[in-house]
């Protein structure tokens, strides 16, 4: 059972990252690009059955950072 | 008094720091991550470095590592840790420290000496400084941009526990923030590297009083 778990920054924390992927598309001359936050995907194996709440568990406990970082599960 | 630096696979100032240790008087142990139980220390220094490559987040692996359960204790339970750079990492990813270390503001990996102004004497590393002493030391990191939300950096300000502040920022930290302490003003995380201006073959012996007092400070407890 493949689960995503993607990570991003939270609202009102700074993303120099992805501040730095807008200036450079602007620099390719794409116009309008308004704003980026670059984040991450993280793809689970996970045994069949694993629950919900186990997941939502590695998230608080690891995969993301609630104090800076969102998170959302995907496939489950 | 007896100190434990702890090692992580990619810790890489340990050795560093364990020397700074020694000589201000105390005896050192280094305990690997794998251990579950500290030696009867009175102070834990976590080091700079890489730890687990700074894989996910910085820190955040070595946080979840078996010997931070009896770090988080020994603070816990009123002990002494001083984390330097991905040891200030890894004490705000055990929670011992509020807040956390985002990338650089300007994306670049800084390595060089700064000035610092040392904002509260209240505790056994700043102590000798004076509050308001500007002294120098070195950084080398990529993720020291501290943020912490308002209310957190208004109750570290308001209750005086902001240890040092950076006098021209150099990583976007929150309100310049440098080096932070827990409520008990036990627990001190810093971005800046005290160990490696601990000797006179360093250039710069700044960081030597913090060591020298602590053991000090902790000796007469």
């Amino acid at each position: 059972m493949k689960v995503r778990v993607f990570v991003m920054l939270k609202d009102g924390v700074l993303d120099p990252q992805g501040e730095a992927v807008r200036h450079a598309l602007g620099a390719l001359g794409f116009d309008g690009v308004e704003g980026v936050r670059q984040g991450k995907v993280i793809e689970l194996d996970l045994a069949e059955g694993t629950t919900t709440e186990t997941v939502t568990e590695m998230c608080e406990k690891l995969l993301a950072n609630t104090v800076i970082e969102s998170y959302r599960i995907e496939g489950l | 008094m007896k100190a434990a630096v702890i090692v992580f696979p990619g810790s890489n100032c340990d050795r560093d720091l364990a020397m700074a240790f020694e000589q201000a008087g105390m005896s050192v142990e280094r305990v690997w991550h794998k251990d579950t139980a500290l030696p009867k220390v009175d102070l834990v220094g976590i080091p700079g470095g890489f730890s687990f490559g700074d894989y996910l987040r910085c820190g955040a692996i070595a946080a979840n590592a078996p010997i931070c359960n009896a770090v988080r204790a020994h603070a816990e339970a009123g002990g002494y840790v001083l984390g330097v750079c991905n040891g200030f990492q890894v004490l705000t990813e055990t929670g011992l420290l509020p807040g956390a270390l985002l990338r650089n503001a300007g994306l670049k990996y800084i390595c060089r000496t700064v000035d610092l102004r040392v904002e509260t004497a209240d505790s056994a590393y700043t102590e000798s400084y004076g509050a308001g002493t500007e002294i120098a030391l070195p950084i080398a990191h990529h993720d020291g941009n501290y943020f912490a939300d308002d209310a957190t950096l208004d109750r570290l300000e308001g209750e005086g526990l902001v240890a040092f502040r950076y006098l021209q920022n150099p990583n976007g930290s929150a309100r310049d923030i440098a080096g932070i302490l827990s409520p008990n003003r036990r627990v001190l995380g810093m971005m800046p590297h005290p160990e490696r201006a601990s000797e006179a073959a360093h250039g710069n012996e700044d960081g030597a009083r913090l060591f020298a007092h602590t053991a000090e400070a902790l000796a007469a407890a």
